[in-house]
């Protein structure tokens, strides 16, 4: 019983065998693991990058909110100053267009009690020259007498 | 265990003896062990198979499949192993490991098998494809328990070994160190003594542990095979056989695990920066 060739037998196949687990077994397994490595640090690294854009995002809309909402009140302010600007320009127009409207009755009244007093005054006239006549029975010289009418006419007035 | 191949029913010691006889072929010096190569052959090719349909499926996908989730738990087992005797990235490290894990445990694994199958099925093709008689026909299913493997792989580790410590010290240091080591240069002589013990004592322990280990636990089935004399010893063959099954599987998983992680020891050593 001598074992010399199959130690050295056994020798060469185990060389061999590590030549070839190496390359069918351990190589690529090894690099599957480290990709897988790979890849799981990088999405570790996706998903930080991403809670970082979420959380700035959540921050610049904030900002863009804030930003709205003055301009907003802004927006609002200016609305009720030019609201309360028409409403009072609309009225003290209707304050002024009542006031013209008033006067305007007020002068067309002076004109008919003017036109009454004058009508009155020419009426009292006519009745004075009447009732003188009357009293005097006689004709009156119209013509040579009017001078004396028109100043009794403008004493009344 | 009655066997046809005997002509009567063999005794104790030659049923013994037939089971730790090798199929040899050849004569005295140019003798090789037929059945330890080829069985170690047919496991080393089946892992390898295994590797090869692993890696035409590979996935690197977050979640691989069964058999590849499992191939990778020992490769990643193996690695952190290496890696932490073994600093240095080194490109062979690592697959021998592997190798010698798998190898070794697969070879061993072949003790968990009933004792009497591959002798049994050997006869039967030797008798019906060789035309030999089959009591000629002995076979010894477990590479590891022939002292050729263990002896063949510690001495590729030990060569390694050299290999590494002369590329990492240099040729004159190393031999030196052998001078110096480890008296003092007065006592050189006595140093030399004392190195070379050392140095050979390394793949002399690492061969012999894992052969004894395996030799004497397909002995211990061939002693419970023999209890089973009669058939009322049947219940008690089977209770002894289970009992020495899942204690051997504990064995040979930590004597593969051993022999791995000694050839570790021993290559990171012959790299190591300090003289030891």
């Amino acid at each position: 019983m001598n074992i010399f060739w199959t130690l050295v037998i056994e020798m060469i196949s185990f060389g061999l065998f590590i030549y070839f687990f190496g390359k069918v077994l351990w190589k690529p397994l090894m690099q599957a693991m480290e990709a897988r490595r790979r890849r799981i640090s990088e999405g570790l690294a996706a998903a930080e990058r991403g809670q970082r854009e979420l959380e700035d995002s959540v921050n610049k809309a904030e900002e863009r909110m804030a930003e709205a909402r003055s301009e907003a009140h802004e927006l609002l302010a200016n609305a009720q100053r030019q609201a309360s600007e028409t409403l009072e320009r609309a009225r003290a127009d209707a304050r002024s267009e009542g006031e013209r409207i008033v006067s305007a009755a007020r002068e067309e009244v002076d004109q008919a009690v003017a036109q009454a007093k004058d009508q009155l005054r020419r009426e009292v006239g006519e009745l004075a020259v009447d009732g003188a006549e009357r009293i005097l029975k006689r004709e009156i010289d119209t013509k040579a007498h009017n001078d004396i009418i028109d100043d009794l006419v403008a004493e009344i007035r | 265990m009655s066997e046809s191949v005997f002509t009567q029913d063999p005794t104790a010691v030659e049923y013994i003896q037939h089971h730790l006889s090798n199929l040899t072929l050849g004569e005295g010096f140019w003798s090789v062990h037929a059945d330890t190569i080829i069985i170690s052959w047919v496991l080393g090719a089946l892992l390898l198979w295994l590797g090869h349909v692993v890696g035409k499926r590979m996935t690197t996908d977050a979640e691989p499949s069964g058999l590849q989730n499992g191939i990778e738990t020992v490769v990643e087992f193996v690695n952190d192993q290496a890696q932490s005797l073994f600093p240095r990235a080194d490109p062979l490290i690592g697959p021998l490991a592997l190798t010698i894990f798998l190898w070794v445990f697969a070879m061993n694994f072949m003790d968990m098998l009933p004792v009497d199958l591959l002798p049994l099925i050997a006869q039967w093709i030797g008798q019906n494809i060789f035309g030999v008689e089959a009591h000629n026909v002995p076979f010894r299913a477990v590479p590891t328990a022939d002292l050729a493997v263990p002896f063949a792989m510690a001495l590729v580790v030990f060569g390694l070994s050299i290999v590494y410590g002369v590329r990492k010290k240099g040729l004159g240091t190393y031999l030196k160190g052998f001078l110096v080591h480890p008296f003092g240069k007065y006592l050189a002589p006595f140093n030399i003594v004392m190195s070379l013990v050392e140095e050979i004592a390394k793949p002399l322990s690492l061969a012999l542990r894992l052969f004894g280990n395996l030799f004497a636990g397909e002995l211990v089935f061939m002693l419970i095979a023999l209890t089973g004399f009669a058939w009322y010893m049947a219940p008690f063959q089977a209770a002894l056989g289970w009992v020495w099954t899942v204690f051997h599987l504990l064995i040979i998983v930590i004597q593969a695990f051993i022999f791995m992680l000694l050839s570790v020891v021993y290559l990171a050593l012959a790299t190591s920066d300090d003289a030891h």
